[in-house]
């Protein structure tokens, strides 16, 4: 089968591999019929997770069709098409049966700081990815869903990720009616934050950016009040002057890592690898954040150690609420919202790219040319 | 404004928020929000029919957190650990994460992976590509300069930084190439002198 292959940092290209076998009895094999590059695989690419080794394969949203089952597998046959939560897990650990599925105890040898997560390194269980013809599916009667009838594929390939996670940065920033959130960053998860916020009965939603064509995105997609940080001296003041000087109830961090806005914090993480990541933007959050707020954070953060402002959170009293999206618990409310048409994640694909291209697509993705919101990537079978 | 009990009075009512958003508020009650509360005992939600799953067979020996008090039932079978990086990878799993050390080795072995990589492939059929592995020449099918020129972005300060990074390896495997070369040839003149 033809498969992207991490080469070293920047580098990717597509090989030949074996198609992946059944490992466990609960293995699906699914036939990729449609991937996306997610802000999270920059990460991989940029060589910032631990343990990401050559010639892994990365992709973790990502829809299908049922090739093949292991043979204690219930609820699926082969042709159901299926939808593929981003999550590896058991669904029967302490856990999973609290609902805490991204941080299932049973599928991720190599740490117990991470759940298990589709082509994302070691430190995220040694799984392959999804950025391929085929890939192996783990727990075939745990994760996948049958894709709904009335579900457009583009759709269905971004709930996987992208929405569920946007809406979920959303929900852990428990707003209530009236409430002024600020969202940093937006990328796929921002945009889809933000427009969440209003689901939730935000009074007032502001997405922060420095890539014009994104925040034209936030204005039209998710209806939100928009500002360029690089055209603020200090972003952090900018929001406390548009809040009365309070700052906002709830600060969404859906930035992560590679953040920008200061050279040093950038280059001593994305750059360097000395820092888990560059929390620029979540030390943004924290700072216009009001007192007792609440900072979700959904961009993610390496392992090691990041300089974050924690003094300014304790100080302020802040609530911090994160973690990798729990995707399987959030879709049954996500399907009937898509439905009904309050949210629609294909509006914001930008790219659809072949897998023999997809170098191309990691590359435009990463440096944010050619207005790139969302890359999509069609294997041959798609 | 000066600093008193109220709220700040929002620029739109609620009213007037539910007839410009679609389904704005449809949410506002937290019983109808997924993942509500955090935590919910429910063994029989996910579709497991097992305590304890199956164990997955240990074709090779599978490097594991230390904070485990076992090889996961289930578990990635992606690029075992091999040759140098190997050895480093494996040395990092005797520490725990919490240790920095655990984790400065892995982003260590995986420096010596790429560049290991890139010299093995020069020996192959299909040695690595600068160009059509970095996709690079997106920056003229892409619009490379205009997505950048007049435009304020804060990134434009470090992406010079990117090139040097992904070429790197290939200018070290370069250099250790030519430096083995050479002394190969010294090796064979001098042994066509004796
Ligand atoms: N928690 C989860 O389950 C989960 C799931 C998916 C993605 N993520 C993470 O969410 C983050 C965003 O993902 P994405 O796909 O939207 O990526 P993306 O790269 O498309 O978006 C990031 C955006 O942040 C902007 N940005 C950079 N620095 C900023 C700053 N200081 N302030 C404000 N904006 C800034 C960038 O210009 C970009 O538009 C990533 O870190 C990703 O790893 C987490
Ligand atoms: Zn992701
Ligand atoms: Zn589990």
């Amino acid at each position: 089968m033809r498969a992207m292959v991490y080469r070293g940092p920047w580098k990717i290209r597509v090989e030949e591999k074996d198609v992946p076998p059944i490992e466990h009895p609960n293995d699906a094999i699914v036939r990729v019929t449609l991937a996306a590059i997610c802000g999270s695989d920059l990460h991989l690419y940029h060589g910032m997770m631990p343990d990401t080794r050559v010639g892994m394969t990365f992709g973790h949203e990502f829809i299908g069709v049922v090739e093949e089952v292991g043979p204690s597998v219930q609820n699926l046959k082969r042709g159901d098409r299926v939808m593929v939560p981003f999550n590896v897990f058991c669904g029967s650990c302490f856990f999973c049966a609290r609902g805490l599925y991204s941080n299932c105890h049973n599928v991720n040898p190599n740490a117990t700081a991470v759940g298990g997560i589709y082509g994302y390194s070691h430190t995220c269980g040694g799984y392959d990815g999804g950025q391929a013809e085929f890939v192996r599916v783990p727990f075939a009667d745990v994760g996948p869903s049958l894709i709904p009838e009335w579900m457009d594929d583009e759709d269905a390939v971004l709930l996987t990720d992208a929405l569920a996670t946007g809406y979920f940065g959303a929900q852990l920033g428990d707003i209530i009616e009236g409430d002024v959130v600020v969202v940093f960053g937006a990328g796929p998860v921002g945009l889809f934050a933000a427009k969440s916020a209003w689901l939730m009965g935000a009074g007032r939603v502001i997405v922060i950016d420095h890539l014009e064509y994104r925040l034209e995105k936030a204005r039209t997609f998710a209806h939100a009040e928009t500002y360029n940080f690089t055209e603020h001296d200090d972003v952090v003041v900018h929001m406390k002057k548009i809040t009365e000087h309070l700052g906002a109830d709830v600060a969404i961090d859906a930035v992560g890592a590679e953040a920008d806005g200061n050279f040093v914090q950038h280059l001593t993480s994305v750059k360097l690898k000395l820092q888990g990541g560059s929390p620029v933007a979540l030390n943004w959050a924290i700072d216009s954040v009001r007192k007792g707020g609440t900072v979700s954070v959904m961009g993610a953060y390496g392992p090691m150690f990041s300089a974050v402002k924690f003094g300014d959170a304790f100080n302020k009293g802040l609530t911090l609420r994160m973690n990798q999206c729990p995707v399987k618990r959030q879709w049954p409310r996500l399907f009937e919202h898509v439905r009904n048409g309050y949210l629609k994640p294909s509006d914001i694909v930008t790219h659809r790219i072949p897998l023999e291209h997809i170098a191309e697509g990691y590359y435009i993705f990463s440096a944010k040319l050619d207005d790139c919101i969302k890359p999509l990537i069609v294997p041959n079978a798609g | 404004m000066a600093y008193t009990a109220d709220k700040p009075v929002l620029a739109e009512s609620s009213d007037q928020l539910r007839a410009r958003i679609p389904g704005w508020g449809v949410d506002l009650d937290p019983k109808d929000r997924p993942s509500v509360p955090r935590e919910r005992f429910d063994p029989n939600l996910s579709g497991a029919h097992w305590d304890f799953p199956e164990r997955q067979p240990e074709k090779r020996p599978r490097e594991r957190s230390i904070e485990h008090e076992f090889l996961t039932p289930v578990f990635g079978t992606s690029c075992p650990p091999k040759g140098v990086s190997g050895m480093m990878r494996k040395h990092a799993y005797t520490l725990s994460e919490g240790r920095a050390a655990h984790w400065l080795i892995l982003v260590a072995a995986d420096r010596v992976d790429a560049l290991g990589s890139h010299l093995r492939s020069f020996l192959t059929l299909h040695p690595d590509d600068p160009i059509t592995e970095s996709g690079v020449l997106s920056e003229i099918s892409h619009h490379g300069m205009a997505s950048r020129v007049g435009k304020k972005r804060a990134d434009l300060a470090h992406q010079p930084l990117d090139p040097i990074i992904a070429v790197g390896p290939w200018v070290v495997a370069g250099g250790v190439v030519y430096v083995g070369l050479k002394g190969l040839l010294r090796a064979v003149t001098r042994a066509g002198r004796d």
